[in-house]
């Protein structure tokens, strides 16, 4: 009797291709060039931002162009922990770049999620855009020009993994593939739970929410920051992967981005932002090969992915043969259940 | 019936701009009675619903619940203290079975941690069967709740504001766009529902009022005109005025 959590696979299926998706990518580096490692990589990063606005976007139904500053934040944070020529390790920047991600986030939600719909992604927007202004208008990370750092290092208990120049490029890769997929499953738990429940009632209903007892700016809040610490995440593996930042990753721009990825690999699943970001990738190479136009042809195929795939890419072949099973009709033959299409106008909702 | 109501308002006024919508209300409602508030369209029912719900602030006046003031607690904050509402126009989660719509107002007022998988906590589910079932919709649970009659999704409403162990039910006008049979079937379950919880009930049908209420309270222009027993306020030379010559 209980119900599926929306945003995870309904199937087994589903999740049968979810861990396909990262066998493939566990296997990737094995036959693939050093140049598809750090495309995907780069992906891979720009996945877990997606997901981490996906939280807000897909389950409770806020949209924030205020996310990628998060992101950028805790990408220059590890600047600051590991500037050039002095590495710090990763179990030191990881957690205080999701923190610092986290209390920014804090105070972005507390005063954004007092408003609602467009006044929210107004606030969002230049709370963002005041974080982006710190670092283009001063000199603290480099200015506009932007600054190089040293990649964080995987080290424990006193011992670094050093690769082989060759293979360099394979630590980030797997770092992100993992990080990626705890964040993913951490996710689909948190929406499994009855935190995530609210959440699903908040973007279905948030008036119905408060008449029915819950504080939904609480829930939203912690949303928030939840997201805000896993933007967090990804910004940090931005800085470890490409050791370098510039206020480009702090802008609205990166916002928009993930809310193009969520869009094109589909709003309503959790693996929609995974899709989507390996999609944008992808799409952006061959446009690259193609045209000197990128940003145009990039435009115009999710235009068409949006229009034809209103779910996304994950969306695709979900539409079951009939929109409810058989059983899930009311009996005809009870009273109650008999469904009167006139009246049924007249309750009309918002 | 006790002596002091469960739920009061005193001297309670809501202004829009210069519209008194609510004027100087003070009425109380017990546990054991039906209590209809009725009056024209625009006679100030829904504010007044709005008022006690907490979804409006009161401009003056205060709103009582159990000898606390409530006035200006949030209508979140008024469900954990035993007040729930319905309304006028149907408000669920359409995409969600009829079951999983009680169980979140379940959730609400429920104890324990929110990081806990939905699907093991089962004493919530329990006290949506049990509201379900006390709506007469015992049979729906496993219903898209947007595939239900009109009827049934208006028992659902009912079903969501009992599973939040409410002492004070606010019905704004359950019936509407209810045909007769499936009235006579809501009559019956607010009489039921009227035994162990102050009621009321904001309602259009004048008919359907004085069958099933045990005190009713004439609104116009946002002002009490009459109020007590369904017979005596027929008499009331006021309400023939303002209010039943009308129709």
């Amino acid at each position: 009797m209980t119900s599926t959590t929306r945003l995870l696979p309904k199937t087994t299926s589903g999740w049968a291709l979810l861990a396909a998706l990262f066998v493939a990518l566990l296997l990737l580096p094995q036959v693939s060039s050093l140049y598809t490692v750090e495309l995907v990589t780069t992906a891979m990063i720009a996945a877990m931002f997606a997901l981490s606005l996906q939280l807000l976007t897909g389950a409770t139904g806020l949209v924030s162009l205020g996310h990628g500053a998060l992101y950028g934040l805790a990408a220059y944070i590890v600047y600051f922990l590991s500037p050039e020529g002095n590495a710090a390790p990763m179990w030191l920047t990881l957690p205080l770049a999701m923190l610092a991600a986290a209390a920014a986030a804090l105070a972005m939600g507390a005063l954004s999620l007092r408003t609602k719909g467009f006044f929210f992604l107004m606030v969002t927007l230049a709370f963002g855009q005041m974080i982006y202004f710190v670092f283009h208008d001063t000199k603290i990370g480099g200015g506009t020009d932007g600054a190089y750092l040293a990649k964080p290092l995987l080290s424990a208990f006193g011992q670094t993994l050093d690769l082989p120049r060759r293979q360099r490029p394979l630590g980030p890769y797997y770092v992100a593939l993992v990080q990626l997929s705890l964040m993913y499953l951490g996710l689909a738990w948190l929406l499994s739970t009855l935190f995530g429940r609210v959440l699903e009632g908040i973007r279905a209903n948030e008036h119905r929410m408060s008449a029915i007892g819950f504080d939904t700016y609480r829930y939203k809040l912690a949303a928030f920051v939840i997201a805000g610490a896993l933007a967090g995440a990804a910004g940090h593996m931005w800085s470890m992967h490409r050791g370098f930042v510039n206020p480009e990753i702090v802008s609205w721009h990166k916002s928009a981005e993930g809310l193009l990825m969520i869009l094109l690999g589909g709003l309503g699943s959790l693996a929609g932002p995974i899709v989507g970001a390996l999609a944008f990738t992808a799409l952006g190479e061959v446009a690259q090969l193609i045209t000197e136009r990128k940003l145009l042809v990039e435009g115009l195929v999710i235009l068409a992915v949006v229009l034809i795939l209103p779910k996304g890419i994950t969306g695709i072949g979900w539409r079951s043969p009939g929109l409810a099973k058989p059983g899930e009709q009311p009996p005809a033959d009870t009273v109650n259940g008999v469904s009167d299409p006139a009246r049924r106008e007249m309750s009309t909702h918002d | 019936m006790t002596d002091r109501a469960l739920l009061a308002t005193e001297h309670l006024s809501r202004n829009f701009g210069g519209l008194k919508a609510v004027h100087d209300v003070s009425l109380g409602f017990h546990v054991g009675q039906l209590h209809a508030v009725i009056g024209p369209n625009g006679a100030g029912k829904s504010t007044f619903v709005n008022l006690l719900s907490g979804e409006l602030a009161p401009s003056s006046g205060r709103v009582m619940l159990d000898g606390v003031d409530v006035s200006l607690m949030s209508a979140h904050a008024r469900v954990h203290r035993g007040i729930a509402r319905s309304f006028q126009r149907t408000n669920i989660f359409k995409d969600l079975t009829a079951l999983e719509n009680v169980r979140l107002a379940a959730q609400a007022v429920a104890p324990g941690g929110v990081f806990r998988r939905a699907a093991t906590v089962g004493a919530l589910v329990d006290t949506a069967q049990a509201a379900l079932k006390r709506a007469g919709l015992a049979w729906a649970g496993t219903f898209i709740a947007g595939t239900l009659s009109h009827g049934a999704q208006r028992q659902l409403e009912i079903a969501m504001t009992l599973a939040t162990a409410p002492k004070v039910l606010l019905l704004d006008e359950p019936l509407a766009g209810m045909g007769q049979e499936e009235g006579e079937r809501i009559a019956a379950l607010l009489k039921s529902l009227a035994a162990d919880h102050a009621v009321l009930l904001i309602e259009h049908d004048m008919d359907f009022v004085f069958k099933v209420a045990d005190v009713m309270t004439v609104l116009v222009e946002g002002m009490v005109i009459a109020s007590g027993k369904p017979a005596d306020v027929r008499a009331n030379a006021d309400v023939q005025r303002a209010y039943l010559g009308e129709h």
